[in-house]
């Protein structure tokens, strides 16, 4: 896919790992943001952006609510929050109830990117052990969004991306090693 | 075509006219995304089948109208949320209050009450509870009344408990209320001291000098120009060297307020500095 305006990956248990590894290898000339909505308990939001900022010479953040929505940009959005992303392509945080028992919920993001973004947007669900974030990516599909799932053979714990494959038409099935390149294919 | 969203971005706007039209409620300020989502969700939650017929009942149906107001509005809260936040205000904050004769305290957005029912137990347990008065305000007369009854879910005393140790309270926190069926009922003395009202942010104006007003998790559902409107009503109901707490993610930085506050150390608490 050309012309990608936003990443949007998704991850739960053992999705930070697989960042851990594909971080280093992304072009540091991306012209997208990435967004990242990872599952983690509460208060430990500095630990992790300056933990994956130490492993890519992109500009790594936690967001900011209404922060515009930058290329070349990782965020990270922060724990026991929803994210939601504003038509002006600006970021909003919301506190409201949770969903599949996460705040953040993948959910949430893949939705609300999908209705901004709609066919620019790449949606990537990762490692995980429950279901948060398929419904995100049937949504993310029906606007139009490129569809990715880690190869749930790779992943430390496979539930969540087996669940979307299962669920929803995937554009593509990445091994750990192969995210990093698709991605800077997208640039 | 596949089935998109249930309430497109027009048809908010549509709504938004309505509800300022019909009942003076202005959300024109509000986030767009997240009142959409709030929005699709009630649509949901009540199997509306139409737009036409959703937009009918709110305009023509006044109990539905509230029960849209509670919906759209987020209330989810608990008790000593954000623990490090009650520590700075038990430790930092409150301690320089004590030398006022009284002492007045708006919490704007309270919606269901666990976080007035903390702010009067932390008032408590510094002996300056006799002398302090909490109004707790919120748009949606629903949860108010909810707040008043300071009963709360028994389920959900572990974890407030936990929240509470963990802010730096001393005492037994079940010694705070009496369990009755699957509710745990606060002390009247602590409700004494509360008073709870109905205020809207958007287009009520102060209502009183205060020494302390928390604000936690509100702004973020507005737009910016909103948010200053909001920073400034605060600040013109804000004594000198009186504090403003704002939620873990929301800031005074860049708005018209921000040069006269200083944000203490590590939590989002302001002090006003200057007139």
């Amino acid at each position: 896919m050309k012309g990608c305006k936003a990443l949007v990956i998704g991850g739960s248990a053992g999705s930070l790992d697989v960042l851990i590894k594909v971080l280093p290898e992304l072009d540091t000339d991306l012209a997208f943001p990435i967004i990242i909505v990872i599952h983690r308990k509460k208060g430990t939001d500095s630990l992790l952006a300056d933990l994956l900022s130490t492993k890519t010479q992109l500009l790594v953040k936690e967001v900011e609510e209404k922060e515009e929505i930058l290329a070349r940009t990782i965020y990270i959005v922060p724990s026991d929050y929803h994210l939601l992303i504003e038509n002006d392509h600006t970021f909003s945080l919301d506190y409201s109830e949770k969903v599949n028992y996460s705040r953040p919920s993948i959910d949430v993001t893949f939705q609300s990117a999908a209705e901004v973004y709609g066919e620019q947007l790449v949606c990537l669900l990762l490692s995980g052990s429950n279901t948060d974030g398929v419904n995100g990516l049937i949504t993310a599909r029906n606007y139009g969004a490129e569809i990715c799932v880690q190869d749930p053979s790779t992943a430390q714990v496979d539930f969540m991306p087996a669940q979307a494959i299962a669920s929803v038409k995937v554009d593509h099935i990445l091994s750990t090693e192969a995210i990093a390149a698709y991605i800077n294919t997208l640039n | 075509m596949p089935t998109l969203s249930a309430i497109t971005d027009e048809q908010v706007e549509i709504l938004i006219g309505d509800v300022l039209e019909q009942y003076g409620y202005d959300f024109t300020g509000y986030s767009r995304a997240s009142l959409k989502r709030r929005l699709i969700r009630l649509y949901t939650l009540d199997k509306q089948v139409s737009f036409a017929e959703f937009r009918y009942k709110i305009c023509k149906d006044s109990v539905y109208f509230r029960r849209f107001v509670e919906q759209i509005t987020v209330n989810v809260t608990e008790m000593f949320r954000d623990p490090s936040f009650y520590k700075a205000l038990r430790h930092k904050v409150l301690p320089n209050l004590a030398t006022y004769p009284f002492i007045r305290v708006w919490l704007a957005g309270c919606s269901t009450g666990e976080e007035a029912y903390s702010m009067a137990i932390l008032l408590k347990e510094l002996n300056l509870l006799h002398k302090s008065l909490i109004y707790a305000t919120d748009i949606n007369p629903t949860v108010l009344e909810k707040a008043a009854q300071g009963m709360f879910p028994l389920g959900h005393m572990k974890q407030y408990s936990e929240n509470y140790i963990e802010s730096g309270g001393t005492q037994e926190f079940s010694s705070y209320y009496s369990a009755s069926y699957s509710l745990a009922k606060f002390d009247s003395e602590l409700k004494a001291k509360l008073i709870f009202s109905t205020h809207n942010l958007v287009s009520d104006h102060s209502f009183n000098e205060f020494q302390l007003i928390l604000c936690r998790n509100v702004l973020i559902y507005f737009d910016r120009d909103l948010q200053f409107k909001v920073l400034t009503l605060f600040d013109n109901s804000l004594e000198k060297l009186g504090y403003l707490a704002l939620g873990t993610k929301e800031t005074t930085d860049f708005s018209p307020i921000s040069k006269r506050y200083k944000r203490l150390e590590t939590e989002k608490i302001w002090r006003k500095i200057n007139e």
